[in-house]
């Protein structure tokens, strides 16, 4: 190609890379344990949702504010604070993926995503209860 | 043996069949017109292309008929077919009926096969037509059954050796899910109904946003087939003039389906907005964006035959990121970074979806590099002031920002790649996951894309192809950069855009890429006028690209400026929201706003009331909650309401629908995050019941009671009279509390088919059920009793946004749409009357679509 073209062409490659470098904090996929080693750290934790602890969240008083109890595969166990509404299905869900900092003790949360089994139905387990659930077998 | 009662096997066996025979027809079709393309001489070459032209012919009825017959089995509920089962249900309005088709993998695919069929058989009526066209259809439409065949093999669902390949949508259910049900020769009796449509996706764009986003992504496999002609013909410049009106049809339908899922996710998703940078979203935007920047390269060959490498590349990367999106998507691979990707469908489907991917992805590129030098295009002097020099720029930083979404959105691939995982713990301690704002990661490179492109759109035009005189130039582009500093500079003064939330620098790079993109608008529309001389034959580009400009300023301005409404306070508590202890910014969390049944609550300007809910008559468990908007004060007076519904689930868990009041200027946007389940609510609390006499305040223990009057058959409209011995009595009351405040109350007793029914009336706003308990008859004193709870009876819990300018989006991607399809009817040499029904008909259904329907 032409030659400034090219000169073009790098500048912004380096421009972009040079934004992801100085300017991103890419964040790391962490166990709730490690977590707790280094309070503060902005991590993302592949837990689930502990059914033994209650869920606290009374919309009436705060809409925004869930506290509930997580714990991952590895048997770590915390507390998860997240100002905001709590998410639909939370209960039903078989994984939750918390991003957020551990803080003060418990697990500040900024963001909860939900993996569903029912979401896309694929899920023979799924299908397999609510089968059985319609035909009460 | 069972015999099993009440199936219906022959329409499953009939499916099955089809599949069959249209893998097979695939197979022959794609042998055939390889065979074809590659033969020496014409007469074998020509007869090869008739035998792939029929067994085409066979496939596409073949095609056609698995999906009337999946149409046939969920239309019938036939519950013994998995697939019936899984997306039908009786309850289901018939309009979703094609939506739960495509609700699956299998039905996906199969969209996917049935729009390569469409395409294919148009682009063969489109090759025989002329002479010089003629040698294009076998190569082409080589790869199309190609396509055609792997898309088959996804659906075939027949064992090999012990390994099922594909999953095919005619299983039965009792060999799918092992239940002690299926041991019964009746099990039918007891399935009474299928799972049906997931609520999620009971949505009308559920019924038209897949088959326009596929017939995007299937459209893309012509430039991609016509690459690979143009290398195997060793005509390796002359497909690019056949090549572009396809490329426009696929920017123009792609882009359309791309934003029509934006519309929905903003309309029924409750993600908050239009454009979420979710992996499943970039994943169609890339091919979108690479298949842009390669419409640009072809027409810069077309005009100096310049860049033919790259428009190569680009039609190779455009299908072969759609392959790859598809392999992101349906793999489940992207399982913890995307709301809405299908989870893992097993091994064996990724497995094939991965062959699929490499067995067009490799030996194209393979044959790309093979043939790199006969691309190279004619050195000559660059000339900074030619326009193809300009779009070249352009197309390239589109290329660079698709590679950046991709390479972002990749990210879990990395994790699961051998070699890189470990290069990646070893440098970033960890599995690499997206920063704490993604979305502002993204944004942060977009807007200097949209700075560079803006302006880029903006001059190009302006340009001629190979050399442009300066004074020439500079004299047209003075008035557009004149009127659009001008707009910015007022915008500034009297609309500011005040997204503060990464600092300064970033709301300067906003009102960077706002000036850029209001230039484009400006620049293109005034291109029209002075250079094209308002000529709309030939203003395609230039419609197109004002629409472009248009559309990112709508995207600046209410992204910009959107606002949460909801974020006040709780019941007039202050809610101090945390302060990030890094950052010392704001953490901007409390979006959550409850709102107790009839009492107002303030929302920015507005007095909002929740009023009332009712259920939807034709859907179970769907309520809807009318919320009251009023705006006093200076200015207009405003009054409207709201009407967000959910789907309230068997475990009380709600799936909600947003719902909007749009005004020209802005749309005020709110869904419901938290509602009690009515059916669930415990009442503890008893009826504290009083004799009263007329007019006379009796004390309760929570205030005084007074019954005005009592009204004899009343007219009232929760009273129905259907015999004449049917009776009933309304009491005027008047409670007074505490706080010498005066609430009244209506109950109602009636004598209906001699039995009594009492319709109480519920004070919302006082948590408080009066009920009419009967007369003394003697005494004519009245029965009346109270209840009163502690805790509110009804509230809902609602996040309200405001977006600005929100219609310039829709307004701009439709005309963006339009100005594409003129330019592609132009390069067909459609007729006048042509043009015009076209473009009348596709954007008064795209502007009903996107800015009336919702």
């Amino acid at each position: 190609m032409k030659k400034s073209s090219i000169i073009i062409l790098i500048g912004i490659a380096s421009l972009i890379v040079g934004i992801l470098v100085y300017g991103v904090d890419f964040s790391t996929y962490s166990t709730i344990t490690s977590a707790q080693k280094s309070p503060g750290k902005f991590v993302h934790i592949i837990a689930s949702l502990d059914k033994t602890q209650p869920i606290q969240y009374d919309p009436i008083n705060n809409p925004n504010y869930l506290s509930f109890y997580a714990v991952d595969s590895l048997g770590g166990t915390t507390q998860v604070i997240y100002h905001n509404s709590k998410p639909t299905d939370m209960e039903k869900s078989d994984r939750l993926v918390l991003k957020g900092k551990m803080e003060n003790g418990h697990f500040e949360c900024s963001d909860i995503l939900l993996k569903c089994p029912s979401k896309y139905k694929d899920n023979k387990n799924n299908l397999e209860r609510n089968l059985k659930e319609q035909t009460g077998n | 043996m069972i015999q099993f009662q009440g199936e219906h096997l022959l329409p499953g066996q009939l499916g099955h069949f089809f599949v069959i025979l249209a893998m097979v027809s695939a197979l022959l079709s794609t042998i055939s017109f390889f065979s074809s393309a590659y033969s020496k001489d014409l007469a074998s070459g020509a007869s090869w292309e008739k035998i792939a032209r029929y067994s085409f012919g066979i496939h596409a009825i073949s095609v056609m008929a698995i999906f009337s017959v999946i149409f046939f089995l969920c239309f019938n509920h036939y519950y013994e077919y998995m697939y019936a089962y899984k997306h039908a249900s009786k309850e289901l309005e018939y309009k979703y009926l094609l939506a739960c088709i495509w609700e699956g993998q299998e039905g996906s695919f199969l969209l996917w096969a049935i729009w390569h069929v469409v395409l294919g058989s148009c682009f063969m009526m489109y090759a025989k037509k002329k002479e010089e066209r003629k040698q294009w259809l076998s190569p082409v439409m080589g790869v199309v059954a190609l396509a055609q065949f792997f898309l088959m093999l996804m659906i075939l669902g027949i064992y090999f050796f012990g390994v099922r390949i594909g999953n095919s949508p005619f299983t039965l259910t009792r060999n799918e899910i092992p239940a002690p049900i299926f041991s019964r020769p009746d099990y039918l009796n007891f399935i009474k109904d299928g799972m049906g449509l997931n609520v999620l996706l009971r949505n009308y764009w559920m019924v038209i946003h897949p088959p326009v986003l596929f017939l995007g992504f299937a459209s893309t496999i012509i430039p991609f087939a016509f690459a690979y002609a143009g290398i195997q013909t060793k005509r390796f410049g002359e497909w690019v003039k056949l090549v572009i009106p396809w490329t426009l049809f696929s920017v123009a339908v792609l882009g359309v389906g791309i934003m029509m899922g934006g519309k929905w996710a903003y309309e029924s998703l409750s993600f908050g907005g239009y454009w979420a940078w979710d992996p499943v979203e970039n994943a169609s935007l890339v091919p979108w964006l690479i298949m842009v920047a390669g419409l640009h390269t072809l027409l810069i060959y077309n005009s100096t035959k310049q860049s033919l490498s790259s428009s190569y590349l680009f039609m190779i990367l455009s299908f072969v990121f759609v392959l790859y999106s598809t392999f992101l998507t349906r793999t489940g691979i992207l399982g913890d970074t995307s709301v809405h990707a299908f989870t893992e469908s097993g091994q064996a489907i990724n497995i094939m979806i991965g062959i699929f991917v490499l067995s067009f992805t490799l030996p194209m590129l393979g044959l790309y590099f093979r043939n790199k030098k006969h691309f190279a295009s004619v050195l000559q002097e660059e000339d900074t002031s030619s326009r193809e020099f300009w779009m070249f720029i352009g197309s390239l930083v589109i290329f660079l920002s698709a590679l950046f979404v991709i390479l972002v959105t990749s990210i879990p691939v990395y994790g699961k790649t051998p070699l890189l995982k470990d290069l990646i713990l070893k440098l970033h301690g960890g599995p690499l996951a997206l920063p704490e704002d993604p979305e502002f990661l993204y944004n942060k490179v977009m807007v200097l894309v949209a700075i560079i492109l803006g302006i880029l759109t903006a001059i190009s035009q302006y340009f001629k192809y190979k050399h442009t005189d300066t004074k020439y130039f500079l004299a047209k582009i003075l008035w557009p950069t004149m009127v659009a500093a001008l707009i910015t500079l007022l915008v500034a003064i009297f609309g500011p855009l005040t997204y503060e939330k990464h600092g300064p620098g970033f709301l300067v790079a906003i009102y960077i890429a706002f000036f850029a993109m209001v230039y484009a608008v400006v620049a293109n529309a005034m291109y029209i006028f002075t250079v094209l001389k308002g000529n709309l034959k030939f203003a395609g580009a230039s419609i197109a690209h004002f629409g472009f400009g248009l559309m990112i300023v709508g995207v600046l301005i209410s992204s910009a400026n959107k606002k949460v409404l909801s974020n006040s306070n709780a019941n007039g508590l202050v809610i101090p929201a945390g302060t990030d202890p890094m950052t010392r910014k704001q953490d901007n969390q409390l979006e959550n706003l409850t709102l107790l049944r009839s009492i107002p609550a303030k929302m920015g300007d507005y007095d909002v009331t929740y009023l009332a809910d009712s259920s939807s008559l034709k859907e179970s468990g769907r309520i809807f909650y009318k919320i009251h908007f009023s705006k006093t004060g200076k200015g207009a007076k405003e009054d409207f309401n709201i009407m967000p519904d959910l789907y309230m689930m068997k475990n009380s868990n709600i799936s909600p629908n947003p719902d909007s009041k749009t005004f020209l200027t802005e749309d005020v946007f709110t869904y419901i995050t938290n509602a009690i389940d009515k059916t669930k609510v415990e009442d503890t609390a008893t009826f504290e019941v009083k004799e009263l006499a007329l007019k006379e305040n009796t004390m309760f223990s929570f205030g005084y009671v007074k019954v005005d009057s009592v009204n004899v058959n009343p007219e009232d409209q929760r009273v129905t009279y259907t015999n004449k011995s049917d009776n009933a009595l309304m009491a005027r009351i008047t409670i007074t509390l505490p706080d010498s405040m005066h609430v009244m109350s209506k109950p109602v007793i009636q004598v209906k088919d001699n039995n009594i029914i009492r319709i109480n009336d519920t004070l919302y706003a006082q948590n408080m059920i009066v009920q009419f308990e009967g007369v003394d008859t003697e005494t004519r004193k009245v029965r009346i009793g109270v209840k009163r709870s502690s805790s509110p009876m009804d509230y809902i819990t609602v996040k309200t946004y405001l977006f600005p300018y929100i219609n310039l989006v829709w307004v701009g991607l439709v005309i963006l749409a339009l100005g594409t399809l003129l330019s592609m009817l132009k390069r067909w040499n459609a007729s006048k009357m042509t043009i015009v029904l076209t473009l009348l008909l596709s954007g008064a259904a795209l502007f009903y679509m996107f800015l009336i329907a919702s």
